[in-house]
């Protein structure tokens, strides 16, 4: 063990940490929206729509990422489109964590009580009001713990957009690992760079869930 | 997609496929086993050991298994552990996965009603057979969707071994890519098949649910 290799590729480090939190982020943004029109999809009630929701999630979930990120280098290289890598990544991540968003999403809402619909229903609420005021409120609150879960699993599997090249955390530790023949100092920084990180998510989780749960009568 | 090229390259697929399935297979079994035990010795109520296994099972939770592999393959060396690709992709497997199913284990533990060991208790069982003929089968039970789901995503970590060269399937697709300009051809054709076995294996999966808990069925049906 060397820990002075680990001091010296500190800076790189964090800078690629900080890169994967960038990817991260966007991939779950890019995720949340398809996500959420996925999911809109899935439950429109349109026998098509609902349909190609489903081949959606059922096709996202199947495929392993690591195939879907090369799926999308080739598959728009075979049209003569250059995809950039960066584009590549935060589209595979995106895609693939748009799928099980969806479904998070769609578990929230059939868990919010239908009685509470058919009641603003009643009251002459309208179909955007007793989405954005009733179902949509509650959802959310539903979704915080396993939308954090995901986050994590998104996190982590951020390491596989190193594959196209991009200077994330696990890159730049298999950069450092070869240019100082020390790769247990370099990987060993890695894990402990994606072990804070998912510290700190889960921190974050805990307090929107104390948070959200303010709002709700024992 | 040209079928000769296929057909060409069908011995070295067929074997990639083969080693895909040990590796699965095999890091499932690991991965079974080490969790079972886990989840035993958390039961025990010792805490230095049970804070010990919080820990093993934080860590591997919390860092990506491309990161483990890498630690386990090139760093190995380092401290005495030279690993053959192969071997080490199905220990690496077998670790990752440990952590899950011993996470997976203790929650089915904690579903079998206290009131059922607590009656086996009063008839006079002893610990062993608490176990073995209480907890044990109900907790079974309770964990067989999360052992499938678990499963599932195990079949798609096994691509990841590619990249430490282990000659699974992904990496026989990719040779034969890099080797007849077929990247398009070869990335869509493991698409397809990953998606078809997922989908087999929670078809399966779902019947062996049903199967399995079909003795409470009238339970679940008045609740």
């Amino acid at each position: 063990m060397q820990p002075q290799v680990l001091l010296h590729s500190l800076p790189y480090m964090t800078l690629a940490a900080g890169m994967t939190i960038y990817v991260s982020l966007a991939g779950i943004a890019l995720g949340m929206a398809i996500g959420f029109a996925v999911c809109l999809a899935r439950l429109s009630g349109d026998p098509v729509l609902a349909r190609g929701g489903a081949f959606y999630v059922s096709f996202f979930r199947g495929v392993p990422l690591l195939v879907q990120l090369l799926f999308i280098y080739y598959f728009l290289a075979e049209f003569g489109i250059d995809v950039p890598a960066m584009a590549a990544a935060i589209g595979g991540l995106g895609f693939a964590s748009g799928a099980y968003q969806a479904e998070i999403l769609r578990g929230a809402l059939n868990a919010t009580p239908p009685g509470q619909a058919e009641a603003a229903k009643a009251f002459g609420f309208s179909r955007a009001e007793i989405w954005r005021r009733i179902l949509l409120p509650q959802a959310l609150r539903i979704s915080v713990p396993p939308f954090i879960n995901e986050f994590t699993l998104l996190l982590k599997a951020s390491s596989l957009v190193s594959v196209v090249g991009i200077a994330e955390l696990t890159r730049v530790s298999m950069n450092i690992a070869s240019s100082t023949y020390r790769p247990l100092e370099a990987y060993l920084g890695a894990g402990l760079f994606y072990l804070a990180i998912n510290l700190c998510i889960a921190g974050l989780g805990n307090l929107a869930e104390r948070r959200l749960a303010a709002g709700v009568a024992r | 997609m040209s079928f000769e090229v296929l057909w060409r390259y069908a011995p070295a697929l067929l074997s990639g496929f083969g080693i895909t399935i040990l590796c699965w297979g095999a890091g499932a079994a690991i991965g079974i086993a080490a969790g079972f035990g886990i989840a035993l010795l958390q039961r025990l109520n010792f805490a230095p050991l049970g804070w010990l296994l919080r820990v093993y099972i934080e860590i591997i939770r919390g860092t990506p298994f491309l990161v483990q592999l890498f630690l386990l393959y090139s760093g190995g060396p380092f401290i005495g552990l030279r690993l053959e690709a192969t071997t080490a992709g199905i220990l690496g497997l077998g670790l990752y996965s440990s952590a899950y199913f011993a996470e997976a284990f203790r929650a089915g533990f904690s579903a079998v009603p206290r009131g059922q060991t607590e009656a086996a208790q009063c008839i006079g069982m002893n610990s062993f057979d608490i176990l073995w003929r209480i907890s044990l089968p109900a907790m079974l039970v309770a964990t067989l969707p999360a052992i499938v789901n678990l499963l599932i995503i195990l079949s798609k970590e096994t691509v990841i071994l590619s990249i430490i060269t282990v000659p699974e399937l992904m990496y026989q697709m990719q040779t034969m890519a890099a080797e007849t300009f077929t990247a398009f051809d070869a990335i869509f054709a493991m698409a397809v098949f990953y998606w078809l076995l997922v989908e087999t294996v929670s078809r399966l999966g779902y019947r062996l649910e049903r199967r399995v808990t079909a003795y409470m069925a009238p339970a679940t049906g008045a609740a």
